[in-house]
């Protein structure tokens, strides 16, 4: 007998959550970037993890970083609610309670935290807890809501995966896994700001301090060209350590070389060039922001296949 | 007698069951793969049935 059907059309059913609702709390789309440049942090490294082990770190990472993601939708369920983008998140949306979002975050943040150290090390498990915790409390707690510069720190918390995925197999830092690190750091911003040009009123109506809201937007397009300038040299860097070669080298090139055209065309642009072709060019920068980091990533693989095959690496 | 037809409540809390159940499932099997690969790759492990640990035996001042 069906303890809903007795009463179904007197009252409205409160909304359960499915297995579904729950699988959005972890941010999927966030943690398959993770899972991409974790795996490759992990395979690039020197030392090679059996692959149950291998799967095993990454499954953690991912689900610590799906933890965090968790934690933050917790925080800030009130301003998902105002953002258009975020407005369909599971928490402002009712179908999964807040108090169930800081559960699940925390729960699993334990779990990830402790399996990745039994599976792999404990440097990698601090390194993961550490990024938990940055990105759900120094981030999205202390910076999101404070200072215009939230992205730019902030981003360190989704730069972290390929080191931990280095750290994992090797059991320390090295400097590829630093560049790897940086690589990401610094391509945070100019892809964030790029977005936040094209989606103003959305962190406007939030009352976020995006760089757009606090300084200016001729200012946010300097600043995306100083920090495309910036990334240049960490991404031709990181193509000359272990982990590059020369086809690493030349994809950096093209990449870099065609990123910096984009931030200069964003520099040379205002508002009134921007509206009128309804921001063609920064919604353009901002897709290709997403394949530059694929193709660095994809790069690093692809030289390991050439270096296993006695062709490509220095 | 008459079934009722099912609500859609019943379906998401089956999913739910369901996916929570599958989940738990892999996180045992991946434990045992796990335990399997660390038992077979770790140290030399010391067998204490029947064979002497020189370094178990306490020394005189009662310390091992």
């Amino acid at each position: 007998m069906s303890d809903i059907g007795a009463y179904q059309g007197a009252t409205p059913t409160p909304y359960e959550a499915g297995f579904g609702d729950y699988v959005q709390l972890l941010k999927p789309r966030v943690m398959s970037l993770v899972v991409f440049t974790a795996l490759v942090g992990l395979l690039v490294a020197p030392v090679a993890l059996h692959p149950v082990e291998a799967f095993a770190a990454i499954l953690f990472i991912a689900l610590g970083a799906g933890a965090s993601g968790a934690l933050n939708m917790w925080w800030d369920a009130d301003i998902d609610a105002v953002m258009k983008r975020t407005a369909r998140r599971p928490v402002p949306a009712g179908k999964v309670e807040a108090g169930e979002a800081l559960a699940i975050g925390l729960a699993l943040s334990g779990i990830s935290v402790v399996m990745l150290w039994l599976a792999t090390n404990w440097v990698a498990a601090a390194l993961l807890a550490f990024t938990i915790f940055f990105y759900a409390v120094v981030y999205s707690v202390w910076l999101k809501r404070s200072t215009p510069q939230n992205i730019v720190i902030g981003g360190a918390a989704g730069a972290f995966p390929p080191m931990i995925g280095w750290v994992a197999a090797t059991g320390s830092v090295s400097v590829e896994a630093f560049l790897m690190f940086a690589l990401i750091f610094m391509w945070t911003p100019p892809h964030f700001w790029a977005l936040a040009l094209f989606m103003k009123e959305d962190y406007h109506t939030a009352g976020v301090p995006m760089l757009t809201v606090t300084h200016g937007r001729k200012s946010t397009r300097v600043h995306i060209l100083v920090y495309t300038l910036l990334l240049v040299p960490v991404a031709l860097g990181a193509a000359v350590t272990s982990i590059g070669g020369p086809l690493t080298l030349a994809v950096a090139v093209v990449l870099n070389a065609w990123f910096v055209v984009g931030a200069f065309r964003i520099w040379r642009r205002d508002e009134a060039m921007a509206e009128a072709d309804k921001y063609a060019v920064e919604k353009a920068f901002f897709r290709f922001s997403l394949l530059y980091l694929f193709l660095h990533f994809a790069a690093f693989l692809v030289e390991l296949a050439l270096k296993s095959a006695g062709l490509g690496g220095w | 007698m008459t079934f009722r037809p099912e609500h859609e409540l019943h379906k998401r809390r089956f999913s739910r069951n369901l996916g929570l159940g599958l989940t738990l499932a892999a996180f045992v099997a991946l434990v045992f793969a796990l335990t399997v690969v660390k038992v077979q790759r770790g140290d030399p492990l010391q067998g204490y049935d029947h064979v002497v640990q020189p370094q178990s035996i306490p020394t005189e001042e009662g310390t091992p």
